[in-house]
């Protein structure tokens, strides 16, 4: 007769055996998915580039060297790739930017939203999602045609004699900036609204009758409380800006090259597989280093939770 | 009683909140008027719905009436924002930032008036030690029992020496025991701070034990303001009398009235003495209350007769439920002895006889 406590044991085992069983098929997609296509990119980014794309099996450090610097091609010193650096600053620029535009725009709609009614959050919830319901390069062609000099904006302007020729909006760093804005707003709006909706909101009154003034009751107690929401918003915004692909080729026309402009160069016409990769990954380590300086940073001062 | 100066320390005018428009508005408050002297521990007592929280954070400035003024030591303070107004609250769910520690939270008040650190410091060193909270200064509010989160609330409101305190349902949410416990609490600081406390609750004996003055209150109106004495023993209205304590309703002719007594013909026939609410308009046949430790039971014949229905026992005393001749109910409160039980059985044919100074006549 097995004891009590091996048939505990052994009914534990079996729960443990039965938990991963269920959960393997979701494992391997992600797995394969997210971590296959990684290491190839990996891979490649040692190797030597083809003479019309594809890649030499031959090991090279060239590709990370090429990352930030560049080898004369007559006596093959290396130099700071002055062109790489900028559009390395530019990018992560026009990323914090957006981050930064999302969330003034973002914080105030979702403070505004959470003290509706129970029915028309909802109502308020829908609206916001209803930019996902079309194609991203649709949405960035509506923001083309609305910034363009023969624009709506353009024509409101002349009409009301404010300029008196068309003002080139399009093609510019504000241009990508007011697209991207416009696309990335919902994933700022929905994780702040998500903390605000839990804000008790008696701690709000019991801020004022402390005597804190309104922008302080926002500064002391609403935003510590909703700064995980913040923090999401934040992350969720930033990293596919940094990587941000259509918008800027669009609304930029391809001038400034962001990123992945000039990724997606070296996979094309660059035909250097082996660069494109290790661009990919040094913008991947730059995420990184970056999100946890950032947790870290918010969460010193944070708030715990529970 | 210590003596209470006669200076008002909040004078609500006239006073009505609406609430909603059309057709679905609802007075949460109509036209009420009552003032709150300096220093006294002033409760705001009712069934809830009956507007007394409303009143509360009128006066906090959570809402702002529809009509009628709110005076501070006589300046208007009803337009002004809850922040531009030198009253704390404590709120029933207490509303501890869960951001902050403990003595974070009770130096809030001080921080956001600008005052020096080192006062502020010095206050939240005060304050914890007056409601012995100094042992968990450094901790999260989320960290601390019900009781301290209470006692932190308390140290919270009242560090800023608000000129007056309001209390929402303050200890609602405690035990039993705990609940005596800070009623004793906080009828020492009161004592202790000599603030205006302005208490709400609809738990008649906490408002009993721990008031110096009373407000009934029922659906958006005040039906009366005593002394706890004046609400329990004269009752002006049958809302009063039923709400606090339990009580005898019998009906009787009204004889004599003047100098604020009158005789009063039972339905058995007998008369006895009774006092008469304020405000009586002579009419045939008034109500009249008797509490039911103020009657007698007797194997005698006495003021009132009838036949024992039911006998409850609860420790202290047995309360015996006698059904009149005349048809109506009527309870009589009995002291226990520890030798004898109460002398009676259901069944029994027994009198009752009402004390002198029993009976008081209400004025509806």
């Amino acid at each position: 007769m097995a004891t009590a406590e091996e048939v505990a044991k052994a009914a534990e085992r079996r729960d443990v055996r039965d938990r991963w069983l269920l959960s393997a098929p979701a494992l391997l997609v992600i797995f394969l998915a997210a971590t296959g296509p990684l290491l190839i990119v990996l891979v490649y980014s040692f190797l030597t580039p083809g003479p019309y794309g594809d890649v030499k099996w031959q090991f090279s450090p060239e590709a990370w060297l090429s990352v930030f610097m560049e080898r004369d091609i007559f006596d093959d010193t290396l130099s700071v790739a002055a062109a790489h650096v900028t559009i390395f600053l530019r990018s992560i620029k026009l990323a914090v930017v957006t981050t930064l535009a999302t969330l003034a725009l973002g914080f105030p709609t979702a403070y505004f939203m959470a003290t509706r009614s129970e029915k028309t959050r909802d109502l308020w919830l829908f609206l916001i999602t209803i930019p996902f319901w079309t194609n991203l390069l649709i949405r960035t062609f509506a923001v083309l045609q609305i910034i363009r000099n023969e624009g709506i904006i353009n024509a409101i302007l002349l009409k009301l004699g404010i300029v008196s020729a068309p003002v080139q909006i399009l093609y510019t760093d504000t241009a990508i900036l007011i697209g991207m804005a416009y696309v990335y707003l919902p994933l700022m709006v929905l994780p702040i609204y998500a903390s605000m909706e839990k804000l008790d909101f008696r701690l709000v009154e019991a801020g004022y009758d402390l005597y804190a003034t309104r922008f302080k009751v926002l500064r002391k107690i609403i935003f510590p409380l909703v700064k995980p929401g913040v923090i999401a918003g934040s992350i969720l915004v930033f990293i596919p800006a940094l990587g941000a692909y259509v918008t800027p080729s669009v609304l930029g026309g391809g001038k400034n090259m962001m990123l992945s402009n000039l990724i997606e160069l070296q996979f094309g016409q660059g035909r250097n597989w082996p660069l494109g990769s290790a661009l990919s990954i040094a913008v991947m380590i730059i995420v990184m280093v970056a999100l946890l300086a950032y947790v870290r940073n918010a969460g010193k001062s944070g708030v715990r939770h529970g | 009683m210590p003596d209470k100066p006669d200076r008002n320390a909040i004078e609500v005018v006239k006073v009505s909140k609406i609430f909603g428009s059309g057709e679905g508005q609802v007075a949460a408050l109509d036209t009420v008027s009552v003032s709150i002297r300096e220093n006294e521990f002033f409760t705001l007592l009712g069934p809830s719905g009956c507007g007394k929280t409303t009143l509360l954070r009128l006066i906090a400035g959570f809402d702002f009436p529809t009509a009628g003024e709110i005076l501070l030591y006589g300046q208007d303070i009803a337009p002004l924002p809850p922040f531009k107004r030198p009253v704390n609250t404590v709120f029933q769910s207490y509303a501890l930032f869960p951001h902050m520690t403990v003595a974070d939270n009770i130096g809030f008040g001080l921080e956001m008036l600008g005052k020096p650190k080192a006062q502020i410091k010095a206050r939240v060193a005060e304050m914890l030690k007056l409601v012995k909270m100094e042992a968990l200064a450094g901790r999260r509010t989320s960290q601390i029992s019900g009781g301290q989160q209470q006692r932190v609330a308390l140290a919270r409101a009242l560090a800023p020496q608000p000129k007056v305190l309001l209390l929402d349902e303050p200890l609602s949410a405690l035990d039993y025991k705990l609940r005596k416990e800070m009623q004793i609490e906080l009828k020492r600081l009161q004592h202790e701070t000599g603030i205006t406390f302005i208490f709400v609750t609809h738990d008649q004996e906490e408002a009993l034990t721990m008031s110096d003055r009373i407000a009934v209150m029922s659906s958006g109106k005040i039906l009366q303001v005593g002394s706890p004495w004046d609400i329990y023993d004269k009752p002006a209205e049958r809302f009063v009398a039923d709400f606090i304590g339990e009580t005898n309703f019998l009906t009787a002719a009204i004889s004599g009235v003047g100098n604020g007594k009158a005789r009063a013909t039972l339905k058995s026939g007998t008369t006895i003495d009774a006092t008469v609410a304020e405000g009586f308009q002579p009419k045939d046949n008034a109500t009249v209350v008797v509490r039911p430790e103020h009657a007698k039971l007797t194997k005698a014949k006495g003021d009132l007769a009838g036949l024992v229905e039911n006998i409850v026992y609860f420790g202290t005393d047995t309360h015996i439920h006698v059904r009149l001749d005349s048809g109506e109910a009527f309870t009589v409160r009995q002291q226990n002895s520890r030798s004898a039980g109460c002398g009676f059985e259901q069944g029994d044919k027994v009198g009752i006889s009402i004390g002198n100074d029993a009976a008081q006549v209400l004025k509806d």
